[in-house]
């Protein structure tokens, strides 16, 4: 496997999120009719970090946060070789009429929002529903779909890949960029 | 994330450790999606299922109907009574009919023990048994098995008895298999008519006291007396049967300790199991009931995930 470039330093990194903290509560006040959901497995990384700094910044520590699995919506089932693997589903909260902010770490196909979208209808029928994505990558949107908020964008050729790191799981956080699908 | 190694699920005897924790894992996120509001999810959205039931059935077969419904399957269903199969067609006609019709996945219930791998070899369709004679009955295996982690945290090393009519039992069979896959102690109990002599050979302890093994036991699975299969007598009475072999609010206060009581439906009330400890409290016969439904959308998910 070929070492994969870094995109942002670390330091690059926090003031990213602590930006998209600060355009969240620009839009969205004290987040009090707001709701974050986390798109299983990944975007609940970034989700993580976003709720625990939001909590800091607007003193409402009551944000609702829930972290949804998209598994079972997925228009490629049965086009993996082997089955997809689900992830805990936390959704403790009905979004009727809340404004709902999905984050994800990578948007690419636009795939796994559509999926979201489709397994939040299960929870009501929200007020508006937003974005948010730490790497946009601009090319090969399979479906129209455009993040409302954005830590960086990228753009990268359709067979190279994007892979965020975490501190808590890869001990660093990073972004990288890989020629290929690793 | 790995897959099953077997595209039918036709006996516990087939399939891995692993395939089962396979299976337990995926009900586990079934188990969350049935407790929602709206308990239906899109995955086999453009599956269609034949549910064949040649056999009399109302929890499995409305069980696998609802896992079916609740991961968007399209369904039909057919029981013999009412089809062709009176006329005289043959099993492997009946079901390739079936399948011209563009079926994928076929769950059957048939009196012959075999049925089912006959049907494998023969279809290309995903096979589910759902109970062939007194052979095996895998969903409801996994389903007591799935249930027995849940409410004790492990099967590993914990003791369980199949108490009743183990000679006629699919279910016995196959929770067996189950049970020794995953390493818990099996023991079978029951009046020595119905309890097939081999049962030994497959490492399981056999008993003919019922009050020794629900003292020695963590969990007693109490298996119902199919009278249905009664073709010699057995035994000279139902009511010494109950006598004998039920398992009554008596017996379980005798013990030191509580145990979990299960039951594969459906119950003859006072033969094998008197009302009171039915409905105990530590009872999990409606839990069993519960997680069905779970552990069968977890066998049709993956049955039908892959290329």
């Amino acid at each position: 496997m070929t070492a994969g470039k870094e995109l942002i330093s670390p330091q690059r990194f926090a003031f990213t999120l602590e930006r998209l903290c600060h355009q969240l509560i620009e839009d969205w006040g004290d987040l009090s009719n707001t709701c974050i959901i986390g798109i299983q497995p990944r975007g609940v990384q970034l989700a993580d970090r976003l709720v625990q700094r939001l909590k800091v910044l607007t003193g409402n520590s009551d944000i609702p946060y829930g972290k949804l699995d998209i598994t079972f919506y997925r228009d490629d089932f049965r086009m993996h070789d082997t089955p997809l693997s689900p992830h805990p589903n936390e959704m403790n909260f009905v979004v009727a009429d809340k404004n709902v902010l999905l984050v994800d770490d990578v948007l690419y196909t636009g795939r796994t929002i559509q999926s979201a979208l489709s397994a939040l209808q299960h929870y009501g029928r929200p007020r508006v529903v937003e974005l948010v994505a730490l790497v946009d990558r601009r090319f090969n949107r399979h479906l129209p779909i455009q993040a409302d908020y954005v830590g960086i964008t990228v753009d990268a050729m359709d067979e190279a890949y994007v892979k965020v790191h975490w501190q808590e799981i890869h001990g660093k956080d990073e972004i990288l960029l890989f020629d290929k699908k690793i | 994330m790995s897959s099953l190694s077997t595209r039918h699920l036709i006996g516990i005897k087939n399939i891995t450790e692993a395939d089962i924790q396979l299976i337990f894992e995926t009900a586990d996120n079934f188990k969350e999606v049935i407790n929602r509001p709206i308990k239906k999810v899109p995955s086999l959205r453009d599956l269609t299922v034949a549910n064949i039931f040649f056999e009399s059935s109302t929890r499995t077969r409305i069980s696998f109907e609802l896992a079916e419904r609740r991961l968007s399957a399209d369904i039909v269903n057919f029981a013999a009574a009412s089809s062709s199969v009176s006329k005289g067609e043959t099993l492997l006609d009946t079901v390739n009919n079936i399948l011209a019709m563009k079926v994928d996945m076929v769950v059957m219930r048939h009196p012959a023990p075999g049925a089912c791998v006959f049907l494998s070899q023969h279809i290309p369709a995903n096979v589910i048994n759902a109970g062939d004679g007194t052979h095996e009955h895998p969903t409801q295996a996994l389903l007591d098995a799935y249930s027995i982690r849940e409410q004790l945290g492990d099967v590993a090393n914990k003791k369980i008895a199949i108490i009743g009519d183990i000679l006629h039992s699919r279910v016995a069979l196959s929770n067996v298999f189950c049970l020794q896959k995953l390493g818990a102690k099996v023991r079978v109990c029951g009046p020595p008519t119905l309890i097939p002599k081999y049962y030994a050979d497959l490492g399981v302890e056999v008993s003919h006291d019922v009050q020794e093994t629900l003292h020695w036991c963590d969990v007693a699975n109490v298996l119902r007396i199919q009278l249905e299969r009664q073709d010699i007598k057995y035994f000279p009475s139902l009511r010494e049967y109950h006598q004998f072999f039920g398992i009554t609010k008596n017996r379980i206060e005798q013990l030191d300790k509580e145990i979990v009581i299960m039951h594969p439906g459906p119950i003859n009330r006072g033969v094998e199991i008197s009302s009171d400890v039915a409905d105990a409290p530590q009872s999990i016969i409606l839990q069993q009931v519960e997680n069905g439904v779970a552990i069968r959308m977890a066998v049709l998910y993956l049955l039908a995930s892959g290329k």
